[in-house]
């Protein structure tokens, strides 16, 4: 099966959970004077939940006639294309998110920007690591002072 | 409309706005020619700049310039490398490549620079014509008419997205107004599908989800396959100026790919990608046999048609936005989602109540394009220079900004959870071929849809409204069989191919 049939089954799945919680679910909290209402909460979801799940089984049964297209990507052969490298920059995303807060944003962005571009294979630490500091820098500077957007700067623990 | 015309001069003339036109086009290009980020990654990526400027006009009139100078800077990297930095620049390829590798890339550049010049004129001023035109009717509109519009859009979108490609389109429709149902609505305060997290229950943010249905796949596209070094050089670029026999055969095509532009742009679903290809093959169907020869091999006619019709068509894209308050494209849609986050209903209401936001940004179009062309045009030899930008540490600084763009709308470091979480679904939907644009739409669009759903549904006691209102079936109507007629012709398509394959 394609992937894009997966992705519709997956979808249908989606739908169906969503159907659920608004046909079922949803409107057990109802107050009594809302029940009067022609229209409910859940009724624009009712209908979402039928549409979505008649698309989905419409690519999942393949009943449209699909032209195998080639994106620029084949993701058949994905494990031939840089995988770690996306793999690692999408983790250190999911680091840089768990301690902007904590670790400050001159720390966290430096880091990131240094660590992503080691992970894509710089060497040339002497020119990257003063450019990457100098546009944390710069960003900051940016968004707190002429945006005027509050961006803790340092660790939480030096208490700035 | 002259009333109008003087209050945008106004307002688009003040040394603020010039700025802003300036700068945007300026941010534009340099990030436009840079390949693999198209207008809406560098549109959600400035949002959270125009946001927190407060000033709507301003706002809209700076991503309005970056709009075009990212439509102008992908022309740039489609000539000079062949490598289109935005869809809509593919065509400009064709022949655009061919005649810098002849050496005349900075004709190329001209003629590219000029046609775009055109077609974004021309088109303003059509634009001009026909928005007054069309807000008068549409404030005829009630919400069940509003409603109906809507679904109209929506489903022109979905049928407009190619062969086999209807079922994907409008699936990912359906799935971004789901997404769209999260959180408290307007009308009902009770929250909906946040599942007990407190961070969704003011639903999902559109620009984390505007960052992480384009900015973070094309980034991670660059990342899986990136473009083989010395693919293309780009040489010294010299000679920009063309003939006067040159500049009289382009002419008429680019005064017809203008027009035909700007209506293509003005449909919904139909942006400038399609405008500049269709503007490509009808301008190569009706050359005279000689010419048909060149086109592909560096005819400026073949370069002329796809830039003029993609500028236009940008043009002809703000129609329904600024009239109808619906965005007819993905980049339209993100302009949609940033005016209402500074309080700006885009709509038929918009040229009475915000007069000089609806004429300043009109006005603002032409002091764009003269912008492009005065400013770019000799710029262009240095502007290349950031092609040569190392991946190595372009790709973090994308990834970055992508990040800062989620992080500083909300201020809140789970909404970066999401942005990932969302843009890895987003990736694996980029790799099935799914179209993500509608998905963005839909989610824009779905509040006002309900809501507009549920005021006729009270106001008319039920779903009797649609019958009760005729404008409403029609379009209904309309919509209806917009999603059909693709099936119905493929299907017409096959029995007659299949009779032909009989008879023989």
């Amino acid at each position: 099966m394609a992937l894009d049939r997966w992705i519709a089954l997956i979808l249908l799945g989606f739908c169906i959970i969503y159907g659920y919680t608004a046909w079922f679910a949803m409107d057990v909290g109802l107050a009594p004077f809302m029940k009067r209402n022609p229209v409910w909460p859940s009724t624009f979801p009712k209908i979402l939940s039928i549409l979505g799940a008649t698309a989905s089984l419409i690519i999942l049964l393949g009943f449209e006639k699909n032209k195998e297209k080639v994106t620029d990507i084949d993701y058949r052969r994905l494990h031939e294309y840089k995988l770690g490298q996306a793999i690692l920059l999408l983790l250190l995303m999911v680091v840089y998110a768990l301690f902007l807060r904590p670790a400050g944003f001159m720390i966290s962005t430096g880091l990131f920007l240094i660590l992503g571009s080691v992970i894509l294979g710089e060497r040339k630490l002497y020119i990257m690591i003063p450019i990457a500091l100098i546009s944390t820098f710069f960003v900051w500077y940016l968004v707190q002072e002429v945006l005027g957007i509050y961006m803790r700067p340092y660790p939480v623990w030096l208490g700035w | 409309m002259l009333e109008g015309i003087l209050l945008g001069l106004q307002t688009a003339f003040s040394i603020q706005m010039l700025l802003m036109v300036i700068g945007g086009c300026l941010i534009g290009t340099f990030i436009g020619m840079l390949p693999g980020l198209g207008p809406m990654s560098i549109i959600a990526i400035m949002i959270p700049v125009a946001i927190s400027m407060g000033d709507p006009a301003a706002a809209i009139i700076l991503l309005a310039g970056v709009y075009y100078g990212a439509i102008f800077g992908g022309s740039t990297s489609s000539i000079l490398l062949n490598a289109p930095g935005v869809a809509g620049t593919v065509a400009t390829s064709f022949d655009g490549y061919p005649l810098a590798k002849k050496g005349q890339a900075g004709k190329a550049l001209t003629v590219a620079a000029i046609a775009s010049f055109c077609g974004g004129t021309i088109g303003a001023v059509l634009l001009m014509v026909f928005a007054p035109a069309l807000s008068s009717v549409a404030l005829l509109f009630h919400s069940a008419e509003y409603f109906a519009l809507m679904v109209v859009g929506l489903s022109a979108i979905a049928a407009f997205a190619g062969t086999g490609q209807v079922s994907k389109a409008l699936l990912m429709t359906v799935v971004g107004l789901m997404l769209g149902t999260v959180g408290e609505g307007t009308m009902f305060s009770l929250p909906r599908f946040t599942m007990g997290i407190m961070d969704l229950q003011s639903g999902l943010s559109f620009v984390t989800l505007a960052m992480a249905m384009f900015a973070l796949p094309e980034a991670l596209f660059l990342v899986l396959n990136p473009p083989k070094p010395g693919a293309g050089k780009s040489k010294e670029i010299k000679e920009l100026g063309i003939t006067r026999q040159e500049a009289k055969s382009i002419a008429p095509v680019i005064g017809r790919q203008s027009i035909q532009g700007f209506f293509i742009g003005v449909l919904p679903g139909a942006g400038a990608t399609i405008a500049s290809f269709l503007g490509y093959a009808v301008e190569r169907n009706i050359a005279s046999k000689d010419e048909q020869k060149e086109f592909g091999k560096g005819s400026i006619k073949g370069l002329a048609a796809p830039e003029t019709a993609n500028n236009a068509a940008c043009t002809g894209s703000f129609v329904p936005l600024l009239t109808l308050g619906i965005p007819g494209s993905g980049t339209t849609a993100i302009l949609l989602g940033a005016l209402i986050a500074l309080n700006v209903t885009p709509g038929p209401r918009l040229m009475i109540d915000e007069p000089q936001i609806f004429w300043a940004v009109i006005i603002s179009m032409y002091i764009g394009n003269v912008v492009l062309l005065v400013l770019n045009l000799p710029l262009i030899p240095y502007i290349a220079k950031i092609l040569t930008i190392p991946r190595n540490y372009l790709i973090p600084y994308i990834l970055f900004f992508t990040l800062m763009g989620a992080y500083i709308g909300q201020n809140n470091a789970t909404e970066l959870l999401i942005l990932v979480g969302f843009g890895v679904c987003a990736t694996a939907l980029k790799f099935a071929d799914y179209p993500l644009a509608p998905l963005l739409i839909g989610f824009i669009l779905g509040g006002m849809l309900e809501d507009n759903f549920a005021r006729s549904m009270q106001l008319y006691d039920g779903i009797a409204f649609i019958l009760q209102r005729p404008m409403t079936m029609v379009l209904l109507g309309i919509a209806i069989s917009l999603v059909l007629l693709p099936t119905f012709r493929a299907k017409r398509a096959k029995i007659r191919s299949e009779g032909i394959a009989e008879g023989d």
